[in-house]
């Protein structure tokens, strides 16, 4: 957990919003066809990344605890 | 009688009554009328509690004492919550009171507004202040009792609307006495704790003495100095409490603080597909506008120029050509009719029309008899009839 989110391709509301940007520049309709085909591409797996991403999730619950110093652990919280 | 038993020093005796008696009473409320309410210049606090047959002192130290959400004073009947000290110097036993608050709907609702009053003077019930909720959060804090439905609740919301995410929960005490500190301790600890998106603080519906936790205002202060944005959720849709008013969203019920924190995926699922729809709706349009475009262009003039002057061309070619035939037909035609004239005059030489009107040729050594020179008496010469020669002499 200590990778930085941007690592990775984006989050979730970064991969939200660039559909919704690309949503957008589509319907303007001035698109060369050449950018219109990328664009669909990148659509193509932004909304299957986003679609997997809810699919898949689970929740999980966790507790926050203090030592006597006051450092704090993640404990697995049992259901 | 004499006294056989070994002696205590007073010292001892109060040390062994101050172990019992610290040791069992090390978290109580007590509940009672005020007397003797005393500020000391340090800023602590004395007074005693009693009701009709009993009294107990007690003292509240400075630093507890300035986040009393109302003034105690004499008559007061109110509920104290600390543990039981003793103070050997005196030999007297005394409560240390961590927080009060008054018992009794009247004072209750007093104090309530005294503290809403001062908090609102503040600012801190400011809209400036509230800060938006993050529109997809991943880590949630919440405060609140391990135990009860209110922390099930909220998971069979979470679940149901947006599974994805990681619960971060501190358990406190959400009610009696201790609860207030323990909820602004969960509340700082959430807010020095990285990477948690926002905090809700929740409990269950109860009276206003169970909520009265929330109305304190230590809890007040730590949700007005947390770093993430605060959402309570405290009892039921008409209690509003001083937390309520800090948060920076107000749910009306745990449950519907869960609805509010989270989206529904099933939306975003949603908008996803429909944005991939309309996706795949603007690029067909584009291409079959291009195509338009393609089909227009091969139909345009100055693609169909040579086509055109094809046909341009073929048409003169199909108009000379019948042009030639009618010339031909017409040179055919008057070939032919002089052809007819010269059969008719051809027939009309011919000598045997001549010899079937009458007439007859003279031959004369197969020679053509045109002229009476040709011919002396005795010759012998022949007679060509239509049906047929004679032989003659001229005479």
């Amino acid at each position: 957990m200590a990778a930085k989110k941007k690592e990775s391709p984006g989050t979730f509301e970064d991969s939200l919003g660039r559909l919704e940007e690309i949503v957008q520049r589509l319907e303007q309709g001035d698109v060369p066809l050449e950018q219109a085909m990328h664009l669909y591409e990148e659509g193509l797996a932004l909304s299957r990344v986003c679609a997997g991403k809810l699919k898949a999730a689970e929740l999980v619950l966790k507790r926050l605890s203090k030592d006597a110093e006051g450092n704090f652990s993640l404990l697995d919280e049992k259901e | 009688m004499q006294i056989v038993r070994q002696a205590l020093t007073v010292t001892d005796l109060t040390r062994k009554i101050k172990q019992i008696l610290e040791s069992g009473f090390p978290s109580i409320a007590v509940q009672g009328e005020i007397s003797n309410f005393k500020r000391h210049s340090s800023g602590h606090l004395y007074f005693t509690m009693k009701d009709e047959s009993a009294q107990l002192p007690c003292v509240m130290w400075r630093s507890r004492a300035t986040v009393l959400s109302f003034t105690p004073e004499d008559g007061a009947k109110v509920i104290a919550a600390g543990r039981i000290t003793v103070y050997e110097v005196r030999g007297t036993y005394q409560l240390d009171v961590q927080s009060i608050r008054p018992l009794g709907a009247g004072e209750l609702q007093a104090a309530f507004e005294k503290l809403k009053k001062k908090l609102e003077g503040e600012g801190l019930f400011d809209p400036a202040r509230k800060r938006p909720l993050p529109a997809y959060p991943k880590r949630i804090g919440i405060v609140t009792s391990p135990t009860g439905a209110v922390l099930q609740d909220m998971k069979n919301v979470f679940r149901r609307r947006f599974p994805g995410l990681e619960l971060i929960m501190i358990p406190v005490r959400v009610q009696g006495a201790g609860a207030a500190a323990e909820i602004a301790e969960a509340v700082d600890d959430l807010s020095r704790y990285a990477s948690i998106d926002l905090v809700i603080v929740a409990r269950g519906g109860g009276s206003m003495e169970d909520l009265w936790p929330f109305n304190e205002e230590v809890v007040a202060r730590a949700i007005a100095r947390c770093r993430v944005p605060v959402v309570s959720a405290v009892g039921h849709e008409t209690d509003f409490t001083i937390a309520d008013f800090v948060a920076d969203v107000r749910a009306p019920t745990p449950s519907a603080a869960a609805e509010l924190v989270v989206p529904d995926r099933r939306e975003i699922l949603e908008n996803v597909a429909d944005s991939w729809y309309r996706i795949q709706q603007s690029v067909l349009g584009i291409v079959s506008d291009k195509r338009e475009r393609i089909h227009n262009l091969l139909n345009s003039y100055a693609f169909n120029r040579p086509v055109d002057l094809l046909r341009q061309h073929s048409q003169h070619a199909d108009e000379t050509l019948r042009a030639l035939h009618r010339v031909a037909a017409h040179a055919f035609a008057l070939t032919s009719a002089r052809q007819g004239s010269l059969d008719q005059r051809l027939k009309a030489l011919d000598p045997r029309l001549a010899l079937r009107r009458g007439y007859a040729i003279v031959r004369k050594d197969r020679s053509i008899v045109s002229s009476t020179v040709q011919v002396h008496g005795g010759d012998s010469v022949d007679l060509e009839f239509q049906d047929g020669r004679v032989r003659s002499t001229i005479e």
